[in-house]
């Protein structure tokens, strides 16, 4: 376990557990870069973590179902070291989405709305797309402005005042966002090449 | 917006890990691995590779071959995969593809069509991993291509079996009809032989994503300089 001094790099990382089967690819990401996470739902974990990551996979209201089980929705938002969400992790941040029409943790302001299917745009939106980032964020530190990451998703959050990368699919959405100590992609930066990597590499030694 | 360039691997595990490093350093958007050590049986299957492939691969893989049941595609996906793809038992049980998707949601789930062109029409095969068992399954490709994506398909795969190793190129036409009734992305398979199959296929049919196997795998075609090539023909790659 890498036990690096805060500003030089991450102490112990928790994985929020949210019961979705998809995990590992995460894990191993963050093996690659030479860091354990710890999968977990234990509050106590959480809370002593020097880094939170809410992955997600799956839908809107299970997810929040699952958080709210736990009591991990109340605890969440008062986390005050750094929590990167990813993909459903990034919408959960949110004050709704219209998936199921689910209350979120409303971390950020905004609504999280569905991609409407289209020719020539298929949903779910998957696949590489470019991302522009809107504001410096230093998540995106070293990350050439309109890189390609990979994206899964079928909804997403509007662009807003939290949003520092955008990428357009339809319409521009947030692809990235960060406010005070919450940061979220909503693409998969652990299956998004040597770029993917770079972010989350930024998120445990820049946060 | 989203393009890919897919390869299917029938080796076995020795020389799996290597290919994905050397796909995912050639600069490849997605793997499939197609499955082939699962036996149409249904005897159990040893999944441990899937591991192996999700530790060193920092690109998206799907699993193919021998997906059965729920259960099946929890522990490919728990391996750290990240679709799941169903040909033959999505056709044998239809339900499973509403199944798999209401407990992993839609994004993981992708068909497998085998489709024919049999006196003008387009006619849904089973069973094509063994030629001998190969038969008709009775569906109009376009019935299929809405009933998978009604029962919660998140992308669909067809491989056009006309031009499947024969390398003279993708099946346009097919694929233009099949794209016209298919609102999840559609990743055409079978007939690459060149570099402007590809670009045909994108600009032609609309395609998401291209799968080729044999043109990567004899190392007739390189992604990189397909990715090029791509570009220079106007078609929107990752680099």
């Amino acid at each position: 376990m890498n036990q690096g001094t805060a500003g030089s790099g991450p102490g112990k990382v928790a994985i929020i557990d949210g019961g979705g089967a998809n995990i590992a690819s995460l894990r191993f990401a963050l093996a690659r870069l030479g860091v354990e996470g710890e999968l977990t739902a234990n509050p106590d974990a959480i809370r002593t973590a020097s880094h939170v990551i809410l992955p997600g996979v799956g839908a809107a209201r299970a997810a929040m179902g699952r958080l709210r089980q736990t009591g991990l929705d109340e605890l969440i938002p008062r986390l005050t070291q750094p929590v990167l969400g990813i993909c459903l992790g990034l919408q959960l941040l949110f004050e709704k989405s219209e998936e199921d029409d689910t209350d979120c943790l409303r971390i950020l302001r905004g609504i999280v709305r569905r991609f409407d299917p289209a020719p020539g745009r298929p949903v779910p939106h998957m696949g590489w797309n470019q991302v522009v980032a809107t504001h410096s964020s230093p998540l995106l530190a070293g990350v050439p402005d309109g890189s390609y990451f990979y994206f899964v998703h079928s909804y997403a959050a509007e662009i807003g005042t939290a949003t520092v990368g955008q990428a357009v699919y339809g319409w521009p959405f947030s692809a990235v966002v960060e406010s005070g100590n919450f940061v979220a992609t909503q693409f998969h930066p652990e299956r998004s090449g040597p770029l993917g990597a770079r972010v989350l590499d930024n998120f445990l030694r820049r946060y | 917006m989203v393009k890919g360039v897919r390869f299917r691997n029938h080796e076995v595990v020795g020389g799996i890990i290597e290919l994905a490093r050397r796909y995912r350093d050639e600069g490849a958007d997605e793997l499939v691995f197609y499955d082939i050590t699962a036996s149409p049986e249904g005897r159990s299957v040893d999944r441990r590779w899937i591991t192996r492939v999700a530790e060193v691969l920092d690109i998206p893989f799907c699993v193919a071959g021998g997906i059965r049941s729920v259960a099946d595609a929890e522990e490919v996906l728990r391996n750290g995969a990240d679709k799941i793809s169903i040909n033959s038992p999505a056709l044998a049980q239809p339900s499973l593809i509403t199944e798999l998707a209401r407990r992993f949601g839609s994004q993981c789930v992708v068909v497998g069509i085998d489709s024919r062109e049999e006196n003008g029409a387009y006619r849904v095969y089973r069973n094509t991993g063994d030629p001998s068992k190969t038969t008709f399954s009775g569906l109009a490709t376009a019935d299929w291509v809405r009933e998978v994506q009604a029962r919660g398909a998140g992308e669909i795969v067809l491989n056009c079996m006309n031009q499947d190793g024969v390398r003279t190129g993708y099946d346009i036409p097919q694929l233009q009809e099949m794209r016209a009734i298919s609102a999840v992305p559609l990743i055409a398979s079978g007939g690459a032989g060149a570099m402007e199959h590809f670009s045909q296929v994108f600009s032609a049919a609309a395609v998401d994503g291209a799968l080729a196997a044999s043109v990567f795998h004899r190392g007739l075609i390189h992604i990189g300089p397909l990715k090029a090539f791509l570009r220079s023909a106007g078609i929107e790659v990752r680099p």
